[in-house]
């Protein structure tokens, strides 16, 4: 009998305990994490937005700092799922064995890889409320739409916590993490609208920008802090979605092979 | 007795190499059944392949009567496992990884504090019980790992070298520990390279050697079947040679190992005398043991 490592997820809440269990770790250096997820953001939105937003006209009709907090939150939520699923979710599957002892328990693999991107994800809510507060303090968004980032913050962080735990499946070592923030992370970060309008770039550039999930991201945040419904709202949903359903299942094959060995 | 544990020539490999190779096993309820074999024997591949956590190329598994790996989640449900490599939670204490660990069972917060005085008092544990891990003895790592492995209340208890790195004193108290599980009912099976260890704990053994079960026995009848009944170790710089020249009359078998000569003989006597006629010998008479009986199976050299 051969285990079929392509079989379809088998999904259950038993992913909840593990969740817990992670909430537990993370709860103990609470202070530390959540300074960590306000500190950057908001440095590079006061540097950049004040700074180099004094010398730059208005961008669509808001101040360049404005529209630079629609780019934060989404690199923001980005980063906080991508770091979880790959730093602290190798340190879960390999380093401290936590997977191997969970998979002693009713537990399978398809809940432990979705608690994880669950997981990650809940770090990217954090991470994008975080900053949310940091706008309206700011009074860079006085919409009651600005809420939706809420549930952005977290589709956004299914999507790259899915993406990352690909990566994490792969990596021989933390080492092999370097590739992925180098060649993905840092260019989407400056392709796909977080600092500039995507159409200033050349049009092989906004191809593959357009391909991008964090460009989606982007296109979803921006309308909503400014009080406008985004114009292609199900078009950016379903991309960002897509990449959360097939990275889980990537992610999942991946991982079963893996530990299979 | 009924079995729990029922697997029929199981077969696993790994890069075209049969680290399994027709494995079958009958495991009973309430017994200590023990894998002894070297390093690279397949152990803990067998382990592995008993608790569904891989699947096997060929054969299959019963286990509590269901089918492995299929219905792997529903047995796990009443399995515990103490495994050969730490794995508890750093970052928790004794009483939060055993928390958090029933709960990958489904059980409640309220039924697990309820098991906590009993986990802790059985794992010599209860004055440690808000320290957190990193600061752990090895010994009572293990005795935690032990303690998890039953927050469940577990009918079969799978151990991956239970006292590998552990100190005599700290090894001695997981023998009793063991002992007093089967005393309760539990069905044990482990795996171990320590031949005090099988003899000790176990009601059963099966040697493993390359995928294989080669013997399998109580620890007695491994003895009774595989050996002769009595052993005397000639030790010194003239022990070969006397070996070569005296020792084949008396003996059923000889094996030399470095400076001692293993003489494995029926009736002691006439050897014995013989010995006396030799001063410059020194030399052990003692019975057949488990390791006598490892080291025929298995062979003196080194597995590196």
């Amino acid at each position: 009998m051969k285990t079929n490592h392509y079989a379809f997820p088998q999904l259950s809440l038993r992913f909840v305990p593990i969740w817990r269990r992670n909430y537990m770790v993370w709860k103990k250096m609470a202070g530390p994490s959540i300074l960590g997820h306000l500190a950057d953001p908001v440095i590079y939105m006061l540097g950049l937005g004040y700074g180099l937003g004094g010398m730059l006209p208005q961008i669509g009709g808001m101040s360049y700092i404005a529209f630079l907090s629609a780019g934060t939150v989404c690199y923001s939520t980005m980063n906080s799922a991508s770091f979880e699923a790959l730093y602290s979710g190798f340190a879960r599957m390999h380093e401290q064995r936590t997977w191997e002892a969970i998979l002693n328990t009713p537990i399978t693999l398809d809940d432990i890889v979705l608690s994880e991107m669950f997981w990650a994800a809940s770090k990217s809510l954090l991470s994008g409320v975080a900053v949310l507060m940091v706008i309206w303090i700011l009074g860079l968004s006085h919409s009651m739409m600005s809420l939706w980032i809420i549930p952005l913050s977290l589709l956004v962080g299914l999507c790259f916590a899915a993406m990352g735990l690909i990566v994490t499946a792969l990596a021989p070592g933390y080492e092999f993490f370097m590739y992925y923030f180098t060649l993905v992370v840092t260019p989407m970060t400056l392709l796909c609208g977080v600092f500039f309008p995507v159409d200033q770039l050349p049009a092989m550039l906004q191809a593959v920008s357009f391909m991008l999930p964090l460009t989606h991201a982007v296109n979803l945040a921006r309308p909503l802090l400014n009080g406008v419904v985004p114009i292609h709202i199900m078009a950016d949903v379903a991309v960002l979605a897509a990449y959360a359903l097939v990275g889980y299942y990537v992610s999942l094959v991946l991982f079963r092979k893996r530990l299979a060995q | 007795m009924s079995s729990v544990i029922v697997a029929e020539n199981l077969v696993k490999l790994y890069a075209g190499q049969r680290v399994v190779d027709g494995i079958s096993l009958d495991i009973k309820r309430g017994e200590c059944f023990g894998l002894l074999g070297p390093n690279g024997a397949g152990k803990t591949t067998t382990l592995r392949l008993l608790l569904g956590l891989i699947a096997p190329d060929e054969g299959q598994v019963e286990l509590l009567g269901h089918v492995i790996p299929v219905q792997a989640r529903e047995a796990r449900q009443r399995i515990g496992v103490v495994p050969q490599i730490d794995n508890l939670d750093p970052d928790f204490t004794v009483t939060e990884n055993l928390m958090v660990y029933g709960r990958y069972f489904g059980m409640t917060d309220a039924a697990i504090e309820a098991r906590l005085p009993e986990l802790l008092e059985f794992a010599n544990l209860t004055h440690k019980r808000d320290v957190k891990v990193p600061t752990l003895s090895g010994g009572m790592k293990r005795r935690l790992t032990l303690a998890r492995a039953l927050v469940n209340d577990p009918d079969v208890i799978f151990l991956d070298e239970p006292t590998t790195g552990l100190d005599p004193q700290a090894r001695h108290l997981i023998w009793q520990r063991l002992r007093e599980l089967t005393a309760r009912g539990k069905t044990l099976v482990l795996t171990t390279h320590f031949m005090d260890e099988a003899e000790r704990l176990c009601h059963r053994l099966a040697v493993m050697d390359n995928g294989r079960i080669i013997s399998q026995g109580s620890p007695r009848e491994l003895i009774a079947d595989n050996i002769e009944p009595e052993v005397i170790e000639v030790f010194g710089e003239h022990a070969a040679a006397w070996a070569q020249s005296h020792a084949a009359g008396h003996v059923q078998r000889f094996e030399e190992s470095g400076e001692s000569v293993f003489c494995y003989v029926n009736d002691a006597h006439p050897l014995l005398l013989e010995l006396q006629q030799h001063p410059e010998l020194r030399y052990v008479h003692r019975p057949a043991n488990l390791e006598d009986v490892f080291l025929k199976l298995t062979g003196r050299e080194m597995r590196e």
